[in-house]
């Protein structure tokens, strides 16, 4: 059985979706530290 | 705790090495499926992972719910002790322990609920008022990306073996859709509903959601369905060699999601800090308080530290 590019499929689904989602949690942080940067300037 | 995140993170990655090493050129080749079956090895423990957050999801909403009133959470600790006896005991009577379907044994439907009962008073001990709400969006956020794993490698798994992508109808596969959904909805609810009541609303649709997460589980057992049986606890059975590189896999997933959710529990705290600084300061403001050089102490003066 010739699956071999199913298994590699499946295993960098897994580990673009991880990615994906690290990702969105890193914009999360830089998007709250600026926001925390304007509340110390006083906006 | 800031050099224990680091360390963590490099003993994670170590493992996720190590597990995926194992996974490819260690396990033995499944003499009818050839090396695709390996992908059981991310698909497995996604689920068993994504299954252990919504459970603990269930119990931080249940919690949340019934430390509303210092009788209910009373009447909450009684009812999960009750359960715990019972569930510990029951399975071993033996008109129950005929009922079990067959491969489950007693002894691991006795730890279960032990291990149910002791995860209840663990997080009631750690996690108060507040902090069980941001402990329940974040488990349930990190259990959807598990989840949606689940549901991309399982179709990839089943095109070579079955020959289709998804078989409709069966009910391990549409029940796995459905929890999906549930918290996908959950996520959304607390995303766009601005309502003071919507930690409420989210947590009740959190312990309805979870009842899914059974009916998922046991569905192999009870039904006829197309997906295979249990590797544990269930009536199919796997090569020790094999089994022993699932668990590592395991082990590895378990580590990667707890500190994925220790990020995102510290980003919700945060979020939380910096929005109730908002809040604070625009109510100053008017008043001429607010500002760099203001004496007045936010909330937020305490988390940018």
């Amino acid at each position: 059985m010739n699956s071999i590019k199913f298994l590699y499929a499946a295993y960098i689904a897994t580990w673009l979706i991880h990615s994906l989602y690290i990702g969105s949690l890193v914009r999360r942080y830089g998007r709250l530290r600026q926001q925390m940067k304007d509340l110390g300037r006083g906006k | 705790m800031k050099r224990a995140f680091p360390i963590l993170a490099v003993l994670t990655a170590l493992l996720l090495v190590y597990a995926f090493y194992q996974a490819l050129w260690v396990a033995p080749t499944d003499a009818l499926q050839g090396d695709v079956y390996r992908i059981i090895y991310y698909h497995v423990p996604s689920a068993w992972t994504a299954f252990l957050l919504f459970f603990i999801n269930f119990i931080a909403s249940v919690q949340y719910l019934a430390n509303a009133r210092p009788s209910t959470a009373r009447a909450a600790r009684w009812i999960v002790i009750a359960i715990g006896i019972i569930g510990f005991v029951a399975p071993f009577i033996p008109q129950v322990k005929q009922q079990l379907p067959t491969g489950m044994y007693p002894s691991s439907v006795a730890t279960t609920f032990l291990i149910i009962t002791g995860l209840y008073f663990v997080i009631g001990k750690y996690f108060v008022d507040q902090d069980l709400d941001v402990l329940a969006v974040t488990t349930a956020e990190v259990g959807v990306v598990f989840c949606s794993i689940v549901l991309v490698t399982g179709p990839i798994w089943a095109r070579p073996v079955w020959g289709i992508w998804w078989a409709p109808g069966d009910i391990r596969l549409t029940s796995t859709l459905v929890l999906w959904l549930i918290y996908v909805s959950y996520l959304v609810l607390r995303r766009f509903s601005d309502s003071a009541q919507t930690q409420k609303l989210a947590a009740v649709l959190a312990v309805f959601g979870a009842l899914d997460v059974p009916l998922v589980y046991f569905s192999i057992w009870f039904f006829r369905t197309q997906h295979p049986q249990p590797v544990i606890g269930g009536g199919g059975s796997m090569d020790p060699r094999m089994l022993h590189v699932l668990l590592i896999s395991w082990m590895a997933f378990l580590c990667f999601a707890f500190l994925v959710c220790w990020s995102r529990y510290r980003l919700e705290k945060l979020r939380r800090e910096v929005e109730e600084a908002e809040a604070l300061e625009s109510l100053l403001e008017p008043a001429g308080l607010a500002g760099p050089s203001s004496a007045v102490k936010t909330p937020l003066s305490r988390g940018s530290k």
